[in-house]
């Protein structure tokens, strides 16, 4: 009897099979992670000196993974941030995010700005000893640790770090003014206390590494300008979870859903999040219902709003945001329903 | 229109050979070498519904490459069970059911609404390029080609947006995918 093809594995493969064919070849990233300069001594994983550990205020939900991580500025050079919402890294810059579930390394992902034209991705491996980290393929690695009983983590393939990282007109996407702003959000999901020699704003500013200078950043650190603490704390979620591609200039954005909060934009105009999303039809239809779009943010009622259904799915035409996690977020999903049904008045 | 299709495949076959595929001469321009690359890569077979002729069924003209006819509707998936027969499409040929879920072509006219009109050049290269829709979002799905398309050269992606630019837009929104029923829980 032949082996019928099972369904989902046959999806899944057809699904693989997607990713093909890159343009040009970017400079290859070091076979190894001690190789990018992370650490002293690699042995002991003694950080090297030149390292500053950063915290992004609204991180990336990623199934509950710890982050750390670090960047590396070339000696003497500093940032050009002449645009507040699109900083210019210098040639040379290496940035690194290490994911742990269960209290074990799985993975230390790796961005170097390796040419004036090229942006190398790639993500290493961790051993089970947790003592030395490997480059993973290409394509990525499946089910790479365990997140929950029957639920394991995907180490991206470089495909999918572009997805997220080329979506807006900087490659960087946690280390930006909002995000290291010395005014910290209490409320944000999954915030981390500030650990002794995190860099944020303030010190970066005091190091000289800001070019030009942005003492206004010290004086008044940016800060969402929300109508509650709650409203800026969802607002913060949208911008660093969703942002990324969410923003004029990504092809998502051509649906007008607009979630990045920008940093210079006019004092006093509304957050984008909260414009295009309160009592906006969109373009997506909650599955079931009737009509071209539901709204994005219906007032009052989180579960005919498309951003809340979307958040909290993870089917595959529905889930947002498209790849990267495979559990929705419950403590945003909580903070973001509440907002929705407390704080937006319906319209009658 | 719900066309319901009983033919077999050899009369689709006969039919397809109809249009005359020119190459395009030595210096054509982008948006010339484009429609002959779309009309050699088949293109039409999926994204230009199939209606009913007098010789059988036949690729409707005026709605050229406006994908899944919005008219047609979203008809409930025949269900395949777990045997050798996964998948399925309508009669229009441009509407698939199978493991993914359901499928619908799309519409690749420049209409600015429902067609490719707001994608740029780049948009429609990534996603070929990352297999994601708009290159950035959800997987594209079967039976949409797009491992073998994505070999194409940028030359060759460059030059069929270029001639996707050039024709009509037709206003026709295809539905929504649509997710496949849940995974049954996984076993404790
Ligand atoms: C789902 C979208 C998504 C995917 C996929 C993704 N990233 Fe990120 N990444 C982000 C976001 C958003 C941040 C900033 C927030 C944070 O650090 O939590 C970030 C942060 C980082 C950082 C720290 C520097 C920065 O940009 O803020 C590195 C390094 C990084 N990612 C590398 C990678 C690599 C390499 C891959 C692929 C193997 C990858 N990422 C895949 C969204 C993504
Ligand atoms: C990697 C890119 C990416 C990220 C990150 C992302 N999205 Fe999306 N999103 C898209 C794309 C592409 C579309 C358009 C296609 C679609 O509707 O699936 C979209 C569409 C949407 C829509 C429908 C918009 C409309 O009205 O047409 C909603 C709602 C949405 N996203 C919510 C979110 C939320 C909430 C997040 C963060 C939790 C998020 N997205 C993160 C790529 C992304
Ligand atoms: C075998 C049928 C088939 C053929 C042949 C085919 N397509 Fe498709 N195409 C589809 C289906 C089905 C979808 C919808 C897939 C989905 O929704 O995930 C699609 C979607 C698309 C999309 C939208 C992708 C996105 O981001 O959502 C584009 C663009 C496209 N096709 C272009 C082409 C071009 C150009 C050709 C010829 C070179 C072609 N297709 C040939 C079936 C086909």
């Amino acid at each position: 009897m032949p082996t019928p093809l099972r369904p989902a594995a046959l999806l899944l493969g057809l699904l693989a099979l997607g990713a093909a064919g890159a343009g040009s070849a970017p400079p290859e990233p070091p076979p190894t992670l001690a190789e990018t300069g992370l650490y002293a001594d690699p042995a002991t994983l003694r950080l090297a000196p030149s390292v500053l550990f950063y915290q992004p205020q609204y991180p990336l939900w990623t199934d509950g993974a710890a982050k750390a991580r670090w960047i590396f500025l070339p000696p003497g050079s500093a940032i050009d941030v002449s645009d507040p919402d699109a900083w210019e890294f210098p040639v040379g810059t290496k940035l690194w995010k290490e994911f742990a579930f269960g209290g074990r390394r799985v993975e230390t992902r790796f961005l170097w700005r390796a040419t004036a034209n090229d942006w190398v991705f790639a993500t290493y491996v961790w051993n089970d000893a947790g003592t030395a980290a490997i480059l993973a393929p290409v394509d990525g690695v499946a089910g790479a640790a365990e997140i929950a009983p029957g639920l394991r983590h995907d180490l991206p393939g470089r495909l999918d770090c572009r997805a997220c990282h080329e979506s807006a007109r900087v490659e960087v996407l946690g280390f930006s003014a909002l995000q290291l702003s010395d005014d910290r959000d209490p409320l944000a999901p999954h915030a981390e206390t500030l650990r002794p020699g995190a860099v944020t704003l303030a010190a970066l500013e005091e190091r000289g590494l800001l070019s030009p200078a942005r003492p206004e950043w010290v004086a008044r650190p940016p800060r969402i300008p929300a109508a509650t603490p709650r409203e800026r704390a969802v607002l913060g979620y949208l911008s660093g979870n969703c942002g990324a591609c969410h923003n004029a200039d990504n092809p998502a954005g051509t649906t007008g859903l607009l979630l990045r909060q920008l940093v210079g934009s006019r004092e006093g105009s509304v957050p984008p999040a909260r414009a295009t999303t309160v009592g906006v039809e969109g373009g997506w239809l909650i599955p079931g219902a009737s009509g071209h779009g539901s709204l994005r943010v219906a007032p009052g009622d989180p579960d005919g709003s498309a951003l809340v259904y979307r958040m909290a799915s993870r089917r595959p035409a529905s889930q947002m945001p498209p790849l990267g996690t495979k559990v929705p977020d419950r403590e945003a999903l909580e903070l973001v329903r509440g907002w929705v049904a407390e704080e937006l008045t319906p319209r009658r | 229109m719900r066309t319901t299709t009983t033919l077999t495949l050899p009369i689709l076959l006969a039919l397809s050979a109809g249009a005359s595929a020119a190459p395009p001469a030595p210096g054509a321009s982008p948006e010339e070498r484009g429609g002959y690359l779309v009309r050699i890569m088949s293109c039409n077979d999926c994204h230009t519904p199939l209606k009913m002729g007098p010789k059988g069924p036949e690729p409707d003209m005026g709605r050229m490459l406006s994908g899944h006819p919005e008219s047609f509707g979203v008809p409930a998936a025949p269900s395949h069970g777990d045997g050798a027969w996964v998948w399925s499409g309508t009669g229009t040929n441009t509407a698939f059911a199978g493991p993914w879920g359901i499928t619908f072509t799309a519409n690749l006219t420049p209409d600015p609404e429902t067609g490719l009109g707001k994608w740029t050049e780049k948009t429609f290269l990534e996603t070929f390029r990352t297999g994601r829709h708009m290159g950035h979002g959800r997987p594209v799905r079967p039976p949409m080609p797009v491992y073998w398309i994505s070999q194409a050269t940028d030359d060759d992606l460059k030059a069929i947006y270029a001639y996707l630019r050039t024709i009509p837009a037709v206003r026709n929104r295809v539905p929504q995918p649509v997710d496949p029923p849940e995974p049954a829980a996984p076993a404790k």
